[in-house]
């Protein structure tokens, strides 16, 4: 009901005399309040038993309480101490250092500071192992000569200065390992070229990442081409096949790429007794980048398939048919009018097999070797091998942030909104 | 007519997609240069084969076409020169119109500045002069339509087929565009080879109808001659509105003769599809060729009105004539007051001429 006000202004109102505005709202709310119900169960469930242990891992790369924690007094003392001097810290910090170590070594807690500041330097495991098992039977007084005496490394600035750099709560060590960095004496530095080795297996997980995409595009865009225009009873057949891998064990797929490309394989074989190749030069093709190539694209072709699949589907056929009777050759009508309507199938097809091989673990782990391995595989085994969290969570992070730098560059260019998946 | 003026021609035209069934039955077509030919059918009836199998889409499974006088069985349909209108317009999304219609100057390897005029002039043809820079799906039905039409026609063909080019438009735009599409066909002389199951709209544009049904042509003609001389049933049915009447022929004479209904009654037709005495016959007879006042008419029956629908510039009566309770009359209104009312029996009557003997259907 429109009320004219006293101003003239027309003010849309109920019958009893709410404005309009608000009492859409409020009938939207409920609507909107009754999806929110429904949504709810997945929602909390996601949130507790997947983002919130993501964050927390996450913030792991940055993390750093242990030695705060498990050397309180130290640090507070080492606050006090001028590191650019040159000279070993006072009696006060070694006495703390004392103190602090014979509380740790009751609670064993010294190896784990060990253990976590040998990741950054190597000897400080143990340093703390063996300063742990003698301090409870230090005398009292003049620490810092009992100290050197136990590891003449406490007599060391070098020592006292990385204790001071890691005494902080939060550091950047994670992430300057994981771009092979490191503190130097002139700050941050580049690790030496033989230590390198994650900013190497980025480039390769990306490159090989866009490899796969690559071919699994080439593959697919013919599959999904016959899969959008053959005839029902013959594209339900090829939908089958198309789907069939995913019935099927990753591992199990992936293991049968094992026993063919073997050198005692089966497309080694062949080739012998074709006499392709020569029975003493079989082809490498398992272990290395070419197994994880071939072994990947066939895993991830139908993440490729099914969104081109979709836009093609689409497609009327009338718009090539135009374009022929318009005086277009096949080619013409094609790379002209039928390609580029298929554009953002290619896009999503792309950003999804993209997205998904540079996380992939299980394929490159069994059949990557050494030099067809990709960072996540990094990433497990600082996870359940080597134990480092903190450059695990960090690695991680930066494959995070690359993905969705990716993702950015990628809307700028083509646009999300031309990505359809079906 | 020179075999010069022939444009297109169907040759014992047959066409299965099954190896079971023919979808096109036998077709012999001449069409002449100049021409708006009309393919009417319902679905099914095999017209847009024939569409597609003049365009290149599909092959003929026998016989030949012929295009200015050179079979065509074997062109390639970017070779064939022969511009088309698509049901959904086919306009190419991801170009403007203007790249639209440049499309088929491209491919043809023209300079730009030709292109660019020739893309003006088509674009001023169907009044869209502005439009150049709009991609197809900012533009409205109507202009999307007229937009494939000029695309159709800017690289200057000799044939454009249309393959039920207006069916996704509303009545009112439809009809202005028969109108449109009546006079580019006329002010340019192209060919045109137009494809509906509309009935109206081929009488709107057409010089030339043929109307198909299962496969075969079952009458090429006029609109006037389909409408007044329908050659059977089929065409007399699908063709405006008709009355059908069912009886047995007794008598002939010369182009008349005289056919006694089911039920006894005696009326006079002209003879057009039937052979002779006892055929069985259908009577077709135009609603409002029916008199209420018949005077001086050879054919007099009682009727018995059933139902009445006023509809402003006539009366439809429903009646009972001779046991056809669907049989209709349409009235003119002329303004005066008439005494009709449900359920009176009037005698109502037709000329023997426009009372159609044609083959009886089951």
């Amino acid at each position: 009901m429109t009320d004219t006000t006293a101003n003239g202004a027309p003010v849309l109102t109920t019958q009893d005399g709410t404005p309009l505005k608000v009492s859409l709202a409020r009938a939207l709310r409920r609507e909107k309040m009754r999806s929110l119900v429904l949504i709810a169960p997945l929602l909390i469930f996601i949130l507790i038993s997947f983002l919130a242990p993501i964050a927390d891992m996450l913030f792991r790369s940055v993390e750093n309480r242990i030695v705060a924690d498990t050397l309180p007094q130290t640090v507070a003392a080492l606050s006090a101490w001028d590191a650019s001097s040159g000279e070993l810290p006072g009696e006060d910090v070694y006495a703390a250092l004392h103190d602090d170590l014979v509380i740790a070594a009751e609670e064993k807690t010294h190896t784990r500071l060990g253990s976590r500041l040998n990741y950054e330097l190597s000897g400080m495991s143990s340093l703390f192992r063996k300063t742990g098992r003698r301090v409870d039977r230090m005398d009292e007084g003049n620490y810092k000569e009992q100290f050197i005496d136990i590891d003449k490394d406490w007599g060391d600035v070098e020592t006292w200065l990385f204790l001071k750099r890691y005494s902080p709560k939060y550091t950047p060590g994670y992430f300057l390992n994981a771009v092979d960095a490191e503190y130097g004496v002139e700050g941050i530095k580049m690790k030496p070229e033989d230590e390198r080795i994650y900013l190497y297996l980025f480039w390769r997980t990306m490159f090989l990442s866009m490899l796969i995409t690559g071919s699994c595009l080439l593959l697919g865009y013919p599959v999904a081409f016959l899969l959008a225009n053959l005839p029902l009873r013959y594209s339900n057949l090829l939908m089958i096949l198309v789907l069939l891998p995913f019935w099927t064990s990753l591992l199990v797929r992936t293991s049968a790429w094992k026993v063919l490309l073997q050198q005692q394989g089966v497309i080694n074989d062949t080739l012998v007794w074709l006499g392709v190749v020569d029975d003493l030069n079989r082809l490498v093709m398992i272990n290395n980048q070419t197994g994880t190539i071939i072994a990947m694209t066939h895993i991830l072709l139908p993440f490729m398939i099914l969104p081109l699949y979709s836009v093609m589907r689409t497609i009327s056929p009338s718009y090539v048919r135009a374009a022929k009777s318009l005086g277009a050759t096949d080619w013409t009508a094609f790379w002209r009018v039928y390609f580029p309507q298929t554009i953002p199938g290619i896009g999503a097809g792309a950003i999804l097999v993209f997205i998904l091989s540079i996380g992939y673990y299980i394929t490159p782990e069994l059949v990557g070797g050494t030099d067809g391995i990709f960072i996540s595989n990094r990433i497990a085994y600082h996870i359940s091998s080597s134990l480092n969290w903190g450059l695990a969570a960090a690695l991680g992070v930066i494959l995070l942030s690359l993905v969705l730098l990716l993702f950015y560059v990628y809307d700028k260019i083509v646009g999300i909104d031309n990505v359809k998946l079906g | 007519m020179s075999e010069k003026d022939i444009i297109v021609s169907f040759s014992e035209v047959q066409k299965s997609y099954d190896g079971v069934s023919l979808v096109v039955k036998n077709l012999n077509l001449d069409i002449q240069r100049g021409e708006f030919l009309t393919m009417l059918g319902p679905s099914g009836s095999g017209k847009t084969t024939c569409l597609m199998m003049l365009a290149g889409f599909e092959t003929a499974t026998h016989g030949e076409i012929y295009l200015n006088g050179r079979p065509i069985n074997n062109v390639p349909p970017h070779k064939r020169g022969i511009g088309m209108v698509f049901q959904n317009y086919a306009l190419f999304p991801h170009m403007t119109v203007a790249e639209n219609l440049a499309f088929p100057l491209q491919v043809r390897g023209m300079s730009k500045a030709e292109q660019e005029q020739k893309v003006k002039r088509a674009l001023e043809m169907v009044e869209l002069g502005a439009f150049g820079n709009r991609r197809p799906a900012q533009l409205s039905g109507g202009q999307q339509q007229r937009v494939a039409v000029a695309r159709a026609l800017v690289f200057e063909p000799e044939l454009v087929l249309m393959d039920e080019p207006l069916g996704a438009l509303d009545k009112q735009l439809r009809e202005q565009m028969q109108f449109e599409i009546k006079h580019i066909h006329e002010n340019l002389g192209v060919s045109v080879v137009y494809v509906t199951h509309d009935q109206s709209e081929a009488l709107t544009m057409s010089d030339r109808i043929a109307v198909f049904n299962d496969g075969i042509i079952q009458q090429l003609s006029g609109p006037d001659d389909l409408y007044e001389d329908p050659q059977n049933s089929f065409v007399a049915q699908f063709i405006g509105e008709n009355n059908k009447l069912e009886g047995k022929v007794t008598h002939v004479n010369g182009s008349l003769c005289d056919v006694e209904l089911d039920d006894g009654t005696k009326l006079k037709a002209d003879k057009v599809n039937v052979n002779g005495v006892g055929d069985r016959t259908t009577l077709s007879l135009r609603p409002e060729r029916i008199e209420f006042e018949p005077q001086g008419l050879e054919n007099i029956v009682k009727g018995r009105i059933e139902e009445l629908i006023y509809l402003g510039d006539h009366i439809r009566v429903r009646m009972d004539v001779a046991g056809n309770r669907e049989f209709v009359v349409k009235v003119r209104n002329r303004g005066q007051k008439r005494e009709l009312a449900v359920g009176q029996m009037v005698d109502i009557g037709w000329a023997a001429d426009d009372c159609k003997a044609l083959d009886f259907v089951q």
